[in-house]
């Protein structure tokens, strides 16, 4: 079927780069992706970015020098009349619209913004690999029966990824009411069947390998098959898309909680709520938007650029 | 070709009624069902059970499933609640608005995307080849809203270059025929309407653009550099071919088929990227109407819409297919 190509294409694509794991170069493909990452600009500088996001993100509160919702210096901003505090020695990156330290709430966020995006994640990751992995094997090892479950299967995640994804994410969203844990499951449901199509066509690649025969003729079990020879084998891909998804989950949160989506609960600053709060304040005061959505941008372009570079290194086609 | 179009349309059945299986099943875990979407969450259950019986909601699934079918072939997609009128009028009303948007951003993209996707590609390594790869890593990663906010913000509050918001400047009288501003300003020969609109057009546009302009830069700069590297095309330059010749008709050719096949897929982006420019710019579409659905819990807005945009992206995608198999003529063989 072609209609609801693209989404599925470039899925399919990354799933076919397991294939490169039969290649007989004598050290294994991960070690081989990796060495070839090294000497990857672009996955130095993603890496680096994320390595300094996490640290933040776990000792940011911390450091931070004061409450993220202790409205010290309330009687010093005036957001209807325009009248803001930016930069200063006390406040490195000035108050919000209630006399809050923006650089306590921006180390705060940071931490929830790695939870939102990494939770969201997981849980795509996960439903996403339970129904590829049952797709797959009932598609490699399931005989005819396995391969109408796999059709009926696919044809649902094939739905589900025909729609974009943000407002599908909205519509979760908008039907479980708003809160920080909606955000999750709203962003982490539109992974599932990009993760599910993933695990499915890696393994179905894998199905065929020559080893998949041996361990048949052997006469191992057909489960066993599945859990300890096709899937370690499938997984590279998976954790590829993963890294992106973390970019995606991060955008998609910022974008649900623009759209009112988001965590309602002001004890916690996260980065997508600081900027939809911002946004009132755009015109007078622009830098208080500014610090969550470059906190936003770079992350993203972290997991973006070690995503790209790992899935580069994956690749047959471009090894040397 | 009638055969393709025909075996097309048949394969969609499956897709759009699985699709509607999903919304049914979707619609029924609303919070409380529709009787409290529509009562409030302060109703009684004697409202709740006239509700009910008067939705038809009493009545087995199977039931209720055919009406939800025979509902959406009539275009009923229900009542909002917002501004109580039927759910597809206010879509048809505000559609044109969304659509002149999506258009001016997709041109957009094409026109800057595809020579900086092949300049870069034919200068592998080049500082265009650099800007342009880090450009598009950066337009996927810095969200919609915020780049239009900063345009908003740079062009239109500080320099005052753009219109802030809306389609049209208050107070001018343009006729409407169409719904598309542009177009009507050119069809009743009133030039400073469509003037006028394209002023409002051009920020939310680009800023609509910027991922469709990433994905297109890259996917063409991919796709020429393949495209390079095959042996018709060594073969057409050391027959000593004209350069002109080789690029139009042997790289640009081969290379432009996945990148028109990318351009209407990328609707989809589009639509989602709509709702959040549509909002900043309170552009007046489908987009700006949803954002006020979502802080009302227009239920039946927001289910309609999901429906409204599965039927235009299959729609899109059909139509995408069939321009591939004109243009590919390999693709009608199979």
């Amino acid at each position: 079927m072609t209609i609801l190509t693209n989404k599925a294409d470039k899925i399919d694509r990354l799933a076919e780069l397991t294939q490169s794991s039969e290649t007989v170069t004598g050290s294994s493909l991960w070690r081989e992706a990796f060495r070839r990452m090294r000497s990857s600009k672009m996955a130095i500088i993603g890496a680096a970015i994320i390595a300094a996001f996490v640290l933040v993100a776990i000792v940011g509160p911390w450091l931070a020098p004061h409450g993220p919702t202790a409205q010290n210096w309330r009687s010093e901003v005036f957001p209807n009349q325009g009248k803001f505090v930016g930069m200063r020695g006390e406040n490195w990156f000035g108050l919000d619209h209630l006399g809050r330290d923006m650089f306590s709430r921006w180390l705060v966020g940071a931490r929830q913004t790695l939870l939102v995006g990494v939770v969201s994640m997981l849980i795509g990751l996960i439903v996403g690999a339970l129904v590829g992995v049952l797709s797959g094997a009932a598609a490699t090892l399931g005989g005819k029966v396995g391969q109408r479950v796999d059709t009926v299967i696919m044809r649902f995640t094939d739905i589900m990824l025909s729609l974009p994804s943000l407002l599908l994410a909205v519509s979760i969203a908008a039907v479980l009411g708003q809160s920080l844990t909606t955000v999750m499951i709203a962003v982490g449901v539109v992974q599932i069947p990009i993760f599910a199509r993933l695990l499915r066509g890696s393994m179905l690649v894998q199905g065929g390998a020559d080893y998949v025969l041996a361990a048949k003729a052997v006469g191992i079990r057909r489960k066993r098959i599945v859990l300890t020879q096709i899937l370690p084998n499938s997984l590279s891909p998976v954790i590829v898309q993963a890294t992106l998804s973390l970019a995606t989950a991060i955008i998609e949160a910022a974008a649900l909680s623009y759209l009112g989506l988001g965590n309602p609960d002001p004890a916690v600053p996260e980065w997508g709520v600081m900027l939809s709060q911002a946004q009132r304040f755009f015109d007078n005061e622009p830098m208080m938007a500014a610090y969550p959505a470059v906190g936003i941008i770079i992350t993203a372009l972290g997991f973006t650029l070690l995503g790209e570079a790992m899935r580069e290194a994956l690749d047959p086609k471009l090894r040397g | 070709m009638l055969r393709l179009v025909v075996r097309r349309l048949l394969q969609l059945i499956p897709t759009l009624l699985g699709l509607s299986v999903l919304l049914f099943l979707w619609l029924n875990r609303l919070p409380g069902g529709p009787a409290s979407a529509i009562l409030g969450e302060r109703a009684t259950e004697a409202e709740v059970a006239r509700i009910n019986r008067a939705l038809g909601l009493d009545e087995p699934v199977h039931v209720q499933y055919w009406r939800f079918l025979k509902r959406i072939f009539e275009l009923d997609l229900g009542t909002s609640t917002q501004t109580g009128q039927p759910v597809w009028d206010e879509f048809t009303l505000r559609f044109p608005a969304t659509v002149e948007l999506s258009v001016a951003a997709i041109l957009i993209a094409v026109v800057v995307g595809i020579p900086m996707g092949y300049l870069a590609a034919k200068h592998r390594g080049g500082w265009l080849d650099v800007a342009s790869v880090s450009g598009s890593l950066l337009g996927i990663c810095i969200p919609v809203f915020f780049l239009a906010m900063l345009l908003r913000g740079i062009f239109s509050v500080e320099l005052g270059w753009f219109p802030s918001q809306g389609r049209l400047t208050t107070g001018l009288n343009a006729t409407d025929i169409t719904g598309f501003a542009v177009l009507d300003g050119l069809l009743t020969g009133e030039f400073d309407a469509s003037w006028d609109a394209i002023m409002h057009l051009i920020l939310p546009a680009v800023a609509l653009a910027s991922i469709p302009l990433a994905v297109i830069v890259r996917m063409t700069r991919a796709s020429v550099l393949e495209v390079l590297g095959e042996d018709y095309i060594r073969t057409a330059e050391s027959k000593g071919l004209d350069k002109r010749v080789v690029r139009g008709r042997h790289v640009l050719r081969n290379a432009l088929l996945p990148v028109i096949t990318a351009v209407g897929l990328l609707t989809g982006s589009l639509l989602s990227g709509a709702v959040l420019t549509e909002s900043v710019f309170d552009f007046g579409g489908i987009g700006s109407f949803i954002r006020t659905a979502i802080d009302g819990r227009d239920y039946p807005v927001l289910v309609g819409f999901i429906l409204f945009i599965a039927m235009v992206y299959v729609l899109i995608n059909l139509l995408v297919d069939l321009a591939y198999s004109i243009i590919d003529p390999r693709v009608r063989v199979h």
